[in-house]
């Protein structure tokens, strides 16, 4: 085939060598997602691989709760709270429920008034997501003591009935509170930069988005125990 | 999901579209009283983020009224599992501005996690496996 002028452009550039080969050939000048910010592509994908780790974690305990042949304990009395002499079934989880929402709708408005460009508005909304995100790990801190102390649970049994049930909880709810513990720290971190006006000069505040996904995934998370440890 | 063809992807990706004030070079000061440049990025009003949060208000209060009453068997389930999608769907496509993404970033996202579905199919056979190996050679069962 006759070379044209344009493969003659392209053969005169040297291929890349080494390591560099490997990316420049897989990249190839391609963008897959267009328009979108390199960091918040990758955090979706970062939430993918999140995905797969809480629902391997909720598969093994669906696993475990369908194979034992011992009761498995009620949470619906296991995590009710006497307010008043009247016993409320699950209150706490109720409330910490609508404490992780709440977070979620301010960290929402945060990231409006970031693409707004109203710094004051942004970092004081991602300061009450974290100071919300804080109070749900303090309420879940009550919680297992709550669990540890008076009801004897512990990874490998608890009076109630199936030991599996103290394993799941405290390895779902765990990495759950992990999660909320690093995005409280993350959100304190990308606020007291939004505060600086760090953002300023450039006028972007995607980095807020960014946090924002990781914020609202685990709120996701959060939607998903409830549904299935807690009110199943 | 045809998110290019309804009105609200529409009315998302006119502002979207504007041009991107960019200073010439970073010397060029703006002056004290010019105007913020345009702003950029996803723009939605604030309503929509409150009349979403007032909605998953709602819903977690409809899930836990579920376990308040008492409710049981299939009805049960059924009711906790519908809160819980409408619940993600909203975070995920209002919060998490799926609905606005482009196809392939959504596409690239939300088809992986389907799998899983088959991992739990797998799981559930295997554990319904064991609970009856259980009941049979151990004696536990009722």
């Amino acid at each position: 085939m006759r070379p044209t002028a344009l493969n003659e452009a392209v053969d005169s550039v040297p291929p890349a060598q080494g390591w560099r080969s490997v990316a420049a050939d897989w990249s190839s000048d391609q963008e897959v997602f267009k328009k979108v910010h390199w960091g918040k592509a990758m955090m979706w994908i970062f939430l993918l691989s999140d995905t797969f780790v809480f629902t391997s974690f909720l598969t093994s305990y669906m696993t475990v709760r369908m194979s034992t042949t011992a009761p498995w304990p009620n949470p619906s009395e296991v995590f009710a709270l006497s307010v008043g002499g009247h016993t409320l079934p699950l209150l706490l989880i109720a409330i910490m429920t609508f404490v992780l929402i709440s977070s979620s709708g301010t960290m929402a408005m945060a990231v409006n008034f970031g693409y707004r460009r109203e710094r004051r508005k942004t970092a004081l909304l991602m300061f009450a997501t974290a100071a919300l995100g804080a109070t749900f790990v303090g309420m879940q801190a009550f919680e297992w003591t709550k669990l540890i102390v008076e009801e004897g649970v512990r990874p490998w049994g608890n009076p109630m009935g199936a030991p599996q049930f103290g394993s799941c909880f405290f390895m779902i709810t765990g990495f759950h509170g992990l999660h909320v513990s690093a995005g409280v720290i993350y959100l304190l971190v990308i606020a007291s930069k939004v505060a600086r006006g760090r953002y300023e000069k450039k006028g972007n505040y995607e980095v807020v988005e960014i946090a924002g996904l990781y914020w609202h995934f685990v709120d996701l998370v959060w939607v998903f125990i409830f549904a299935l440890f807690y009110l199943w | 999901m045809a998110a290019d063809t309804d009105n609200v992807a529409d009315r998302v990706a006119r502002p979207a579209a504007q041009p991107v004030h960019r200073p010439a070079s970073p010397h060029e000061a703006a002056p004290a009283t010019a105007p913020a440049p345009p702003a950029h990025g996803q723009q939605h009003p604030i309503g929509l983020y409150l009349k979403v949060w007032g909605y998953l208000f709602v819903l977690s209060t409809l899930s836990y009224l579920v376990d308040y009453f008492q409710l049981e068997g299939p009805l049960r389930y059924t009711l906790i599992l519908a809160f819980m999608v409408l619940k993600a769907g909203l975070i995920v496509a209002i919060f998490m501005h799926m609905a606005w993404e482009r196809l392939s970033l959504v596409y690239a996202i939300l088809v992986p996690p389907l799998c899983l579905g088959t991992l739990v199919l797998l799981m559930a056979i295997e554990s319904d496996y064991t609970f009856w190996t259980r009941i049979i050679f151990l004696g536990k069962g009722p």
